[in-house]
């Protein structure tokens, strides 16, 4: 191939453009700014360098309450979603009438507004002074006792939390992991069949080694989506996350940003270089966790 | 005979566990999907009854004898609904657009010629699909503010536009195209422009189909970026308007009205999946994120 730099740089400089500007240049001054300390935005001065922002942030009670309402959600969100995953694509690989059926309608919260869905799942939980809402209907058809799933107790919040985090990450789960179970070759299954191995064997001596690597990969991608959740906090409890006492990290980084208490860029950023810390740790070890588990063909 | 009637037995509980465990995965596989559906069920719902008959049901009914469209012409009518819309159009298309121009120029540049400092370039480009984006939005917000760009539509896609999954996407697949093709135009004194246009676009159409998609749906549904950069209801896409609406729209509590505020929103990305169905679900499956 003919050598022609001028033009190889031409065609890539629309994109440069705008990764410089709006990928790169931030990543770098992200950082300064976290060490930035007193930054004034209006002025655009700062007194000096050093950890105090990290300092302010790792003490704020609020960036505490986002901590560990993060965690929680993660704890939870993501072995709850990824094993009802499993459950449900390896019951749908099962069947052959109405699979497409099933799988067309588990894609729909793929391409729904997250704000719009989360607005009705408030409705279905709320408990107004004209009605209990439709879950405490259900919970009342049991014997129990109505509960204010959106202004109540804190472990009735991050249930509804949790439940529709489960609900909006789902479909691209089991997408994933119906295509991979597709993929595992049909000769193993029969070679079990002729040895007479039961069902259960089957699952864990083929199918999930065969598709360890998809499970792997979606518990990584699960650890971090959920680390960054925000949007479905904010259809649940409006915007107001530190009064809910339902903020997440990512919530308190545009809150310092921008917002009630807004306009501090140097809290922001040690926040979400913080965030970027933990998720960044936490995959280390998933890693190094899958070195032992995963099975690569 | 003794020994027959016993096979017989042990194939009849056999088929019958068979049918147990077929009977308990249709019912599992169909509770999920009723929990899938039920919200937009409910929406729907709520959309056609009116305010009076919602407000006076203690106990929510399951299904309404008398609906109504009063709630959309509300919903159209009391708050700019249309406008948020018409925002939200406006800054899909142009993004959409944008990001495929700049997509196709760089996946060409990548996978067609031969420059210097090329494979640095792209292993530079691949480095930053690691970095997440909030860790860039908050010196991004700086960076709008200061070009006085806050409330505006450049200032809403300027940084929405690029995505370099998508140009890794689309330079694996012009990398496919034999090179025989690119030399046989090259012969016929034809362009590098022309080539990429009536060659390579045309060929690689599907995956160009997939990513436009995806960064619609992409577009549709972002919140964080537009909640940051527009405080003016005039510049608000519909998840900033369904935000609002929310917290002061109608009166707090004309839920109907709410609900069908929500099935608008909704129904266009819904459309979307549904025409585009397999594109869409084979799309994600190879590049989606959202997890």
């Amino acid at each position: 191939m003919e050598q022609n730099n001028r033009k190889g740089w031409l065609y890539l400089l629309p994109a440069m453009l705008f990764l410089g500007f709006f990928l790169v240049y931030p990543l770098v001054d992200v950082f300064i700014y976290s060490f930035e300390e007193g930054y004034n935005s209006a002025s655009q001065t700062y007194f000096g360098i050093g950890l105090y922002n990290y300092n302010y942030v790792l003490h704020d009670p609020y960036f505490l309450q986002a901590l560990k309402n993060t965690f929680i959600l993660v704890a939870i969100t993501v072995p709850v979603s990824t094993g009802i995953a499993l459950l449900i694509s390896v019951g749908l690989a099962s069947i052959k009438p109405l699979r497409n059926l099933y799988q067309t309608v588990y894609f729909l919260p793929y391409v729904t507004n997250t704000l719009a869905v989360g607005l009705v799942f408030m409705i279905l939980f709320k408990k107004t002074a004209y009605t209990d809402g439709l879950a405490n209907l259900i919970i009342n058809w049991f014997g129990g006792e109505s509960v204010d799933f959106i202004d109540g107790p804190y472990w009735a919040k991050m249930f509804v939390l949790c439940f529709y985090t489960v609900w909006a990450v789902m479909p691209f789960k089991i997408l994933v992991l119906t295509s991979a179970l597709a993929s595992v070759k049909q000769d193993y299954y029969n070679a079990a069949k002729v040895d007479g191995t039961s069902k259960l064997r089957i699952f864990t001596k083929i199918t999930l080694p065969m598709i360890s690597p998809t499970l792997f990969y979606l518990i990584i991608t699960g650890f971090i989506g959920a680390f960054k959740a925000y949007s479905d906090a904010v259809a649940l409890f409006g915007t107001n996350l530190n009064a809910a006492q339902m903020n997440t990290i990512v919530g308190y980084v545009y809150d310092m940003l921008y917002g009630n208490s807004g306009g501090y860029p140097s809290y922001a950023s040690a926040a979400a270089i913080i965030l970027f810390a933990i998720v960044l740790t936490i995959t280390c070890i998933n890693l190094l966790v899958s070195r032992k588990h995963v099975h690569y063909a | 005979m003794e020994k027959r009637k016993d096979y017989l037995r042990l194939e009849r509980s056999a088929e019958r566990r068979k049918a147990a465990v077929k009977t308990v995965t249709y019912v599992f596989l169909t509770i999920w999907a009723i929990l899938v559906l039920f919200p937009f069920y409910w929406m729907l719902l709520t959309s056609v009854k009116s305010y009076s008959a919602y407000s006076s049901e203690y106990i929510p009914a399951f299904f309404t004898l008398n609906p109504t469209i009063e709630n959309y012409i509300h919903a159209f009518t009391a708050v700019p609904l249309g406008g948020y819309f018409i925002n939200t159009m406006i800054f899909t298309l142009v993004t959409t657009a944008l990001m495929l121009v700049v997509t196709v120029l760089a996946a060409f540049a990548f996978s067609r010629l031969n420059f210097k400092g090329k494979d640095l370039a792209f292993t530079a480009f691949l480095a930053l699909m690691m970095i997440p984006s909030e860790l860039v939005v908050i010196t991004n917000f700086v960076t709008i503010t200061n070009w006085d760009l806050r409330n505006t539509f450049a200032g809403l896609i300027l940084p929405s536009v690029t995505s370099v999954f998508y140009i890794y996407l689309l330079k694996e697949n012009f990398a496919q195209i034999p090179d025989e093709l690119y030399y046989a135009a090259k012969v016929d004194g034809t362009s590098d422009l022309k080539y990429l246009l009536k060659v390579m676009v045309p060929i690689c159409r599907p995956t160009i189909v997939t990513i436009t998609i995806l960064k619609v749906i992409e577009c549709w549904n972002s919140y964080v970026w537009p909640r940051l950069i527009t405080d003016d209801e005039a510049y608000f896409l519909v998840s900033n308007g369904i935000q609002s609406i929310r917290e002061n729209g109608f009166g707090r509590e004309n839920i109907p009205a709410m609900m069908a505020a929500v099935v608008v929103i909704s129904i266009p990305l819904i459309l979307l999946f549904l025409i585009f169905r397999n594109k869409i679900m084979a799309g994600v499956a190879r590049g989606g994120t959202k997890g």
